[in-house]
């Protein structure tokens, strides 16, 4: 394997987790603590949405970005001829 | 049936289970001790990862946490849960390619030093331990609690199942029962709160009642709740922040990345077949512990409303002390709850103000496990809950002694002291150390020393400053040298240990806090529950630093880092 696609497989790595950890910070740091005030004028049935995203929403997004990091992880393994088996 | 028998009988089937597993699934070799042989699917493994990592104190412990703190407790449920994400993209996968048997020792091959991996078991054994007293304490009291009998008789018992599966099985029996209790705990667990949410709203899914309006009515549960606890003097349940919101921020984020660094945790993923396994496993222990922890918050806001409608029907409708229902009675008996009738009306007033509370104390760990009685839910789902609770303090427990074990056997006895243990030996030195650390944290539950009550902060400090930023440095910067990683552990360790003794006191004796537990004197106002952040920044910014100005680790550790980086087996020695 070149050194080359070894660092553009990196590279691509660390797009993605980058990106990925971004959403994470969004939806807990952001919308559910330094933004919780302004966010919970706004409502999601009888949830006001910034307790909502800090007590339910951020788990959901959770396991959806380790979901799409599998996937994509996995895509980005045969593009790069990097994957097991 | 009457409670106690129908609880024998469901905590005897449960005990039963788990001794049948152990048998099946003994040790044979090494890799079966420590790895459970390295072929567990990626969803059984997700579904013992979520046993293994919800505790006594995720079982009992949070919703009443929750349930008191309201928003603020947010900071458990997303610190909680968040860490996986940090897990699954930044260690899993790369821990698990390296393909060796133990948190140390990946620390010790990666920094090249022999000081670095005795660095790592130190953390581990200090966190570990700390951590497995709690359990032990969660054991003895929900055989107290609900079998009646003695404290240290529950805990005799407790240990000696996982005495049995530990020992015998090592990691492999570890995982097999640990998937069995997970099975017990999210039933006892879901069911309660399904009844209660179908109670109170009339939606079975407490994820959603927790949104709803209350049944028959058109006013929302959270609005109700927080219209109560108002008028009582309460601050209000959906806005309560935790101190500040530095402070929420700096608590969350020490949780997950202690969350993403605990060595029984990470172990976990030595023990699926593949790195894509790896990242996948990941995915599901979250799947499965959102399970639980989404429905936490309604669990705990609706114990809270119960609570004060039980106490307090309508406004100025007090409960009259003595028509007081047999669960408050029952846990009276406990010392958990206290009633003092201050004004000496016969009747109970639950208010915010310490002068006029009559409800002296409510222990919020009780909220869970009475949370059935107070819905008036049949006995069987309340011998559920005892097993549930006693499935989840063992199931920790196990982990937590195999990663202690494995450290002693593997990176100190084998790795420093006898490396030319034979296969047979190892096993067996495993073993015994395994037993002995059973009997160590039994010791430990048995006669708690006078840090117990402030461990988890410890163990989460010291894997958020120390274990943590070197795993990820080891991976994510190729230039980091043993120098650096060294001086970064200690000097992360350092300082969360300080900031936290100098205010909790040295192993947490109080009367050694030198600057006393006083929020004035806390780092912008940051409690030391929640240093474990800072700790890490220090970590990261002294290893980089030292790094920068040593020498560059050797050829063959910047092509470990390059191998270990991506996950096909041929990696780069092949690629000559």
């Amino acid at each position: 394997m070149s050194s080359e696609n070894r660092a553009a497989y990196w590279a691509s790595n660390l797009k993605l987790v980058g990106v990925l950890l971004t959403i994470w910070f969004v939806v807990s740091y952001l919308f559910g603590i330094i933004l919780v005030e302004p966010l919970n004028n706004f409502r999601l049935g009888g949830y006001k949405l910034g307790f909502w995203f800090a007590q339910q929403g951020s788990i959901y997004v959770f396991v959806v970005l380790i979901y799409v990091y599998t996937v994509q992880m996995n895509k980005l393994d045969r593009k790069h001829g990097v994957h097991e088996d | 049936m009457e409670l106690k028998t129908l609880t024998f009988i469901v905590v005897g089937i449960t005990f039963t289970l788990y001794i049948g597993i152990a048998i099946w699934a003994r040790a044979r070799t090494t890799k079966d001790f420590y790895i459970a042989g390295g072929g567990v699917h990626p969803v059984a493994n997700g579904m013992a990862t979520a046993a293994d990592w919800m505790s006594a104190a995720s079982f009992i412990s949070m919703a009443g946490l929750i349930a008191f703190m309201g928003y603020g407790g947010s900071v458990f449920l997303m610190g909680w849960t968040g860490g996986y994400v940090l897990l699954a993209m930044l260690l899993a996968p790369y821990l698990r390619k390296f393909g060796k048997f133990t948190v140390p020792e990946f620390i010790g091959d990666r920094f090249y030093s022999r000081t670095a991996r005795i660095v790592a078991v130190i953390c581990l054994i200090v966190a570990s331990v700390t951590y497995v007293i709690g359990q032990m304490k969660g054991i003895g009291v929900a055989f107290s609690r609900f079998l009646e009998v003695e404290y240290g008789v529950g805990l005799l018992i407790g240990m000696g199942i996982v005495f049995f599966y530990a020992v015998l099985g090592g990691m492999k029996g570890i995982t097999y029962t640990q998937i069995a209790q997970y099975c017990v705990l999210i039933f006892a667990y879901t069911i309660p709160a399904i009844f209660i949410s179908l109670n109170l709203t009339g939606n079975p899914i407490p994820q959603l009642g927790l949104g709803s309006t209350m049944a028959g009515t058109d006013v929302y549960l959270l609005d109700k709740l927080d219209l109560i606890v108002r008028d009582l003097g309460f601050a209000e349940y959906s806005t309560s922040a935790r101190l500040s919101r530095l402070n929420m921020f700096a608590y969350t984020l020490s949780l997950m990345i202690g969350t993403a660094g605990l060595p029984h945790v990470i172990i976990r993923f030595f023990t699926v077949p593949k790195v894509r396994d790896a990242r996948s496993s990941a995915g599901w222990a979250l799947v499965f512990i959102a399970i639980l922890y989404t429905t936490a918050p309604g669990v705990a806001a609706m114990a809270r409303l119960n609570l004060m409608e039980t106490i307090q029907p309508a406004n100025g409708q007090n409960l009259v002390y003595a028509e007081r229902p047999s669960w408050f009675k029952n846990w009276e008996k406990t010392g958990l709850l206290k009633f003092e009738d201050k004004n000496s009306d016969g009747r109970i007033q639950y208010t915010a103000s310490a002068d006029t509370n009559e409800m002296v104390k409510v222990d919020p760990d009780i909220m869970v496990l009475a949370n059935p009685e107070i819905a008036r839910l049949p006995n069987w789902v309340i011998a559920l809950v005892a097993a549930g609770g006693l499935a989840a303090a063992l199931s920790t427990a196990a982990g937590l002694l195999l990663a202690i074990a494995s450290a002693i056997s593997h990176d100190l006895l084998k790795g420093v002291f006898r490396p030319d243990i034979s296969e047979k030996g190892e096993l067996l030195a495993s073993r015994i150390a395994m037993a002995v650390a059973v009997l160590f944290a039994g010791y430990l539950g048995l006669n708690p020393p006078d840090f117990a009550a402030g461990t988890v902060a410890l163990a989460f400090g010291l894997a958020a400053s120390s274990i943590f930023p070197a795993l990820m440095m080891g991976i994510f910067n190729k230039r980091m040298n043993k120098e650096g990683a060294i001086a970064g552990m200690v000097a992360g360790l350092s300082v969360t240990l300080l900031y936290v003794f100098q205010h909790k006191g040295i192993m947490f004796v109080e009367s050694t806090s030198f600057l006393g537990d006083m929020s004035p004197n806390w780092f912008m106002g940051i409690e030391p529950n929640a240093f474990g952040a800072v700790g890490a920044a220090v970590n990261f910014a002294v290893a980089y630093a030292v790094s920068k100005v040593t020498a560059a680790p050797p050829e063959h550790i910047q092509h470990l880092v390059e191998d270990i980086r991506v996950p096909s087996g041929a990696g780069f020695a092949s690629s000559h």
